[in-house]
This record gives structure tokens, C-alpha cells and sequence, in this order.
């Protein structure tokens, strides 16, 4: 037990980072039937200005910031690159989405000159070591969990009990009808690229803290995680899509407290192509039938 | 269409072809091995070889497959395995004993037919090799994947690559692979002309394909699939068929890339490569085969050869060596393809071949981009 706790601690902690990362996939699933390929490179673009931001002010102004770039970021690239595309076939929004995403990692590449940004202790407080039942852990791996609970919570009062909430649930059920219904939807869904991004940003923040670097390859990973948790929880659902992180999260850290490093990512794939296979709704997705 | 018509397309693209042949041949006659322009046609051959194979998924078929990298990962492993020279192989498996394949295809081909002979006889079976094994693997993954339809068939696909990745990097295959170090010191066709004919012959394969039977019901399953099905076009099969076929070729365009590049690591095979050459795809239109290699033509001469200096300080006789920096060759590139991708959503040639641009003339303007 003492050997596995510290994996276990790290996999929720990460588990939670995927969630945040997750729910912005799932949101935007939801109501455009979009996989955002770019969204993993808005997160990854998040870390980099953490880093610019966090050298050249204090980081209780660099973090607003933070999430204020990626915000705009998420917003931009919806405008930009979604919106002329709103009525055309889904394979040329996802092949805007993945033309996105490459413009962000050799924008990226080009300011870094392709150098991983070293991360060096933007939020001092966060990264400081604390001892849990015995196991030495940095504290954001306990902030992590429960800032990602309370975000989540907010999130569901936020869809539940708001009127921008009922307008993305009706935007998500039936785009067409809900457009008739008077739901200003290009509003609904740059709130939900706002919201998505702002989750990832967080999520990055959270993130890169315990990484030593920022390269611009380093979105993709998390992102590809983060989407098959969504998937894996039943995209479209914003509980499930955390269920999922916090199990691919924890699962990826056992498989590696195990020895097999090489295998965790392939292990995230592998899940992936199980739950398509048996059950492609995910754990809490709405059956979908296809009309002829 | 007509007979005559038919007749004019073929004399149209031998001329091309022939064309195209002569320049290279003319070129590999008069510049030396190394020169850019060599190597620019060595790898746009390559790319638009895994372009169209890519196409033929993705445009005709309509199944948004985004594994091209892992196929083309399977073709360049099994190249480079099965092709070091004996000798060398000490060097190369430094860290696993000199590896666990003691042979080299060329060698034993050259045993048989003589030195020239038998070691290009050796590396076009490597290659094949290649194929073959992406052609296998495709199947075995087709049978849970090709129930996918769209973004998941796309995302299971990538998956399937990055596992395909992760697997070639694990140290237990390092006899075979190498692990995560590089695979290097096998052959390589010194000439252009080579990778030209060769590319040609299988990209003029697939045409033939897809002008077949198969062709029309791979088009129909793109057009509607449960239109096809009614139709008596056998879904599963048909999917599977395009999807293997696809595979086949990606795999060795992944065995000339290895060629082409000089050294193999499992690393350079990710996502990006896939998203690179869909972006190729989209840019020549999806859906025309003469698009897909006009498109690789462009593209590789374009980053290779014509805006390096974007990345070196001076560009058309501008020096801007703080803007002309590392990275802006592919910014600039990124961005021209999202207005591509936004604006010119038909790319260059639409569904359109190149012999249909000889008879457009009114069909112009409704080709235009809306």
C-alpha cells in the first residue's frame, strides 16, 4: 500500500488536470459535433504564456492573464476558424480544427524558436512539498482534485440554473430548433469555447507546474488524454467526462508505478478503442440514432 | 463518356507522364545526388505517393482515417530492418548485440541475381514487406475500428497509430527495432528517376482502382452509405478493402520516406505527420488524385526549396534576419493553409483530374469556391 499511494495521489491529481481539460472537449462535442482538435494547443499555449507571464510580473497578476489569453484564444479561433463553417460537412470543420491546431504549434514554434520553455516555479506556494499518510507530495497534486470538484460543481449549477446554462443544453439537444426558439447560438457557443478554454487554462496551470518545460509539442498528449476521457465517459456528458479523466488519470499512474512508462499512453488508446467498440456512447452518453 | 474522349485523357497523361520522366531523367543526367532539387523530387514523390493512399480513404471512401503515420511507421521499420547491410548491423544494434535479424534482403537477393540487380531487387522486397505488414495490420485493426463512422473512426485510427508508436519504441523489440534509437546505414536509390517510376506505377495503380467497380462503390459509399448498401454494395467489405488497400500503400510510401530521410526513428512518426499530409490532401482537393500530387509537388518544393529563406534571414532579397527567423516558414505555411482550408474549402483541383481541366471552360465557374 505504501509503495502504490504515491502513484495513486498522482493519477487523481492528473486525473483531475485531464478533467479540466476534458470538459472543454465534451462541451464543444456537444453542441457542434466537433472533435476540437485545437484544443489541446490552447492548453499548451496556456502553459507558454504562464511561463512568459510568470518572469515578468508577480503571479498574482500573471495568472489572470493567463486565463484571459487562453480565453480569448479559445473565443478567436471559434470566430475565425468555425463560424464561416457552421453549415458545411463535419469533415471540413474537423480538418479546420486539425489545420488549427498546426497553425498554433508552428505559431508556437516560431516565437519559442522551437526551445521548450523551462518552468521555473511560477506559483511558489503550489509547488511546495507536504507529506500525506506518509507519502511526500508537491501540494498542487492535493489542490488539483479539489479545484477541479469545485470548478466542475460550478459548472453544472452554471448549465442547470442559468439562462445562458438552458441555452446550451437547448443548443446541444437540437442546434436548428433552438435557433427557432429565439437562442442567439453563436453567443451559446463562443460561451462554450470561453468556458472550455478557461477550464483548460486552469488546467494547464495546474499542469505545467509540475513539469520542467513547456514545449509545443506538449499539448497533444494531454489533449488526445483528456478527448478519450471524454469519450470514455460518454462525450457530451460533463460528469462523465471527469469519471473518465479520474480514471484514466489513475490508471496511467498505476501502469507506470508498474514499470511499463512506454505503455501508458498506448494503454489511454487501447481503452479508447474498447469502449468505441462495446459501448461507443461512453459510460453516462445519450444513445444517438442515425437518420437515414 | 465517350470514346474518343476516354482516348484524348490517356494520350493526355502518357504525354504528361512521359514528360515528367524525361525532366527527371534529365535532371538525375546533369545535377549530383545531393543537389535540392534531387532531394525535392525524391520526397515530393513520397509524399505524393502517401498523399493519394491517404486520398483514396479519406476523399473516394469517405472514412476520415487519421493512422497514416502508424502504417507509414510499419513500412519504414520493416524497410530498414530488413535492408542494413550484415555488417554494418553491429553498429547500427549497438545496444541489443548487433539485433536479431542476422540477413539483409539486398544481400541475399544479390547472391542470386548478381550485385545491381539483386540489391534493388532486394529493396523494392523490403518494401513490399513493408506494405504487406501495414496491409495486415490494417485488417486486424479494421475489424473493430471500420465500425466507427466519422470523428470516432478518426480518433480510434490516431490511437492505433500511437500505440503502433509506443510498441516500436518499447526496449523488449530492441533486437528488431532498436528501441527508441535510430535505424540507419541501409540503401537507398541514388537516382530520382527511381523513386518517380516506382511512385508513379503504385499511384497509377491506385487509379486504376479507383476507375474499377471498386472505385465506383467506394464512391458510393461516400455519397451516401445507406443509399450503396441498398444499392448491394457490401459495406463492411468494401471498407475494409479501401482501407487495407490505403494501408498497402502508405506503408511503403512510409519504406521510401525511411529511404529518402537517411535514418528511422519511431519518434519522427507522429500525429503531425498524419495532420501534415491530410493538410496536403485538402490542399490539392479531396477527392482528386492529380490534386493530391500537384498539392505534395508544391508543398515539398515550396518548404523545401523556395521559402527556406523565411527561416534564414533573407527572403526575396529582404533582410529581416529578427522576422525571418526559425519557425516562419512553417507559420507562413500554416497560415496560407487555413485560408485554404476556410476560403478554397475545393482546393486546387476539387474533385476535378487533371485531364478534366482541358474540357472546363464553362464547368469554370461553378468549380469556383463559393
Amino acid at each position: 500500500m505504501g509503495q502504490i499511494l504515491p502513484y495513486v495521489i498522482n493519477g487523481v491529481s492528473v486525473g483531475g488536470q485531464y478533467a479540466l481539460i476534458a470538459i472543454g472537449y465534451t462541451l464543444v462535442y456537444g453542441i457542434l459535433r466537433l472533435i476540437n482538435f485545437a484544443h489541446g494547443d490552447v492548453f499548451m499555449v496556456a502553459g507558454l504564456v504562464m511561463v512568459y507571464a510568470t518572469a515578468s510580473m508577480p503571479f498574482y497578476l500573471a495568472l489572470p492573464l493567463v486565463l484571459l489569453v487562453t480565453v480569448l484564444l479559445g473565443f478567436t479561433i471559434e470566430r475565425v476558424a468555425y463560424k464561416p463553417l457552421r453549415t458545411a460537412p463535419r469533415m471540413s470543420l474537423m480538418i479546420s480544427a486539425i489545420g488549427v491546431s498546426y497553425l498554433i504549434q508552428n505559431l508556437a514554434f516560431y516565437i519559442t524558436g522551437g526551445i521548450p520553455q523551462p518552468v521555473t516555479n511560477p506559483i511558489p506556494w503550489i509547488s511546495e512539498n507536504v507529506s500525506l499518510l506518509g507519502a511526500s507530495t508537491k501540494r498542487v497534486t492535493l489542490v488539483t482534485p479539489v479545484l477541479t470538484i469545485l470548478l466542475v460543481a460550478a459548472l453544472v449549477y452554471l448549465i442547470q440554473h442559468t439562462r445562458i446554462g438552458m441555452a446550451m443544453r437547448a443548443a446541444a439537444r437540437d442546434f436548428e430548433t433552438a435557433q427557432l426558439m429565439g437562442v442567439k447560438i453563436n453567443s451559446v457557443i463562443s460561451m462554450t469555447f470561453v468556458i472550455g478554454s478557461f477550464l483548460a487554462g486552469v488546467g494547464s496551470m495546474l499542469y505545467f507546474t509540475s513539469y520542467p518545460s513547456v514545449a509545443i509539442t506538449s499539448g497533444g498528449m494531454p489533449g488526445l488524454k483528456a478527448f478519450v476521457a471524454a469519450v470514455f465517459g460518454g462525450i457530451g456528458s460533463i460528469p462523465g467526462a471527469v469519471v473518465g479523466a479520474f480514471v484514466i488519470g489513475l490508471c496511467e499512474e498505476l501502469i507506470k508505478g508498474l514499470g511499463y512508462t512506454t505503455f501508458s499512453d498506448a494503454f489511454t488508446f487501447a481503452l479508447l478503442i474498447v469502449v468505441l467498440c462495446v459501448k461507443p456512447t461512453g459510460l453516462f452518453g445519450e444513445k444517438v440514432t442515425d437518420k437515414v | 463518356m465517350n470514346k474518343s474522349k476516354q482516348k484524348r485523357d490517356l494520350l493526355f497523361l502518357t504525354v504528361v507522364l512521359a514528360a515528367v520522366l524525361a525532366v527527371t531523367i534529365a535532371m538525375d543526367m546533369a545535377l549530383p545526388s545531393y543537389h535540392i532539387a534531387i532531394k525535392v523530387v525524391k520526397k515530393a514523390t513520397v509524399y505524393a505517393l502517401v498523399a493519394v493512399s491517404m486520398n483514396l480513404l479519406n476523399g473516394f471512401t469517405g472514412l476520415f482515417s487519421l493512422g497514416q503515420a502508424g502504417f507509414m511507421l510499419l513500412g519504414a521499420f520493416s524497410y530498414g530492418v530488413l535492408t542494413i547491410p550484415v555488417d554494418k548491423r553491429p553498429g547500427v544494434y549497438q545496444y541489443f548485440d548487433g539485433g536479431a535479424i542476422k540477413f539483409s534482403l539486398p544481400e541475399v537477393f544479390a547472391g542470386v541475381f548478381g550485385d545491381t540487380l539483386g540489391s534493388v531487387i532486394g529493396m523494392l522486397a523490403a518494401l513490399l514487406v513493408g506494405g504487406i505488414l501495414a496491409a495486415l495490420m490494417a485488417w486486424l485493426i479494421g475489424l473493430p475500428v471500420l465500425r466507427l463512422k466519422s470523428d470516432y473512426l478518426a480518433i480510434a485510427t490516431l490511437g492505433f497509430a500511437e500505440i503502433l508508436r509506443a510498441f516500436f519504441q518499447w526496449n523488449a523489440l530492441g533486437p528488431i527495432t532498436n528501441g527508441s534509437n535510430l535505424l540507419k546505414s541501409y540503401p537507398d536509390f541514388t537516382y530520382a528517376t527511381a523513386y518517380v517510376i516506382l511512385a508513379g506505377a503504385l499511384i497509377a495503380l491506385i487509379v486504376l482502382l479507383i476507375n474499377s467497380t471498386y472505385g465506383r462503390a467506394f464512391k458510393a459509399i461516400r455519397d451516401d452509405e445507406v443509399a450503396a448498401e441498398a444499392m448491394g454494395i457490401n459495406l463492411a467489405r468494401h471498407k475494409r478493402m479501401a482501407f487495407i488497400i490505403s494501408s498497402f500503400f502508405a506503408g511503403i510510401g512510409g519504406g521510401m520516406l525511411a529511404m529518402y530521410n537517411g535514418t528511422i526513428a519511431a519518434a519522427s512518426f507522429k500525429s503531425t505527420m498524419t495532420y501534415e499530409i491530410l493538410l496536403i490532401v485538402v490542399i490539392g482537393g479531396i477527392g482528386s488524385i492529380s490534386g493530391s500530387v500537384i498539392a505534395s509537388f508544391l508543398y515539398i518544393i515550396s518548404s523545401e526549396w523556395l521559402l527556406r529563406g523565411l527561416d534564414s534571414g533573407e527572403f526575396l532579397g529582404v533582410k529581416a534576419p529578427g522576422l525571418f527567423k526559425n519557425g516562419f516558414r512553417m507559420a507562413v505555411f500554416s497560415v496560407i493553409i487555413m485560408v485554404i482550408v476556410l476560403f478554397f474549402r475545393k482546393g486546387l483541383m476539387g474533385d476535378k483530374e487533371l485531364p478534366d481541366l482541358l474540357r472546363l471552360g464553362k464547368r469554370r465557374k461553378e468549380a469556383a469556391p463559393k
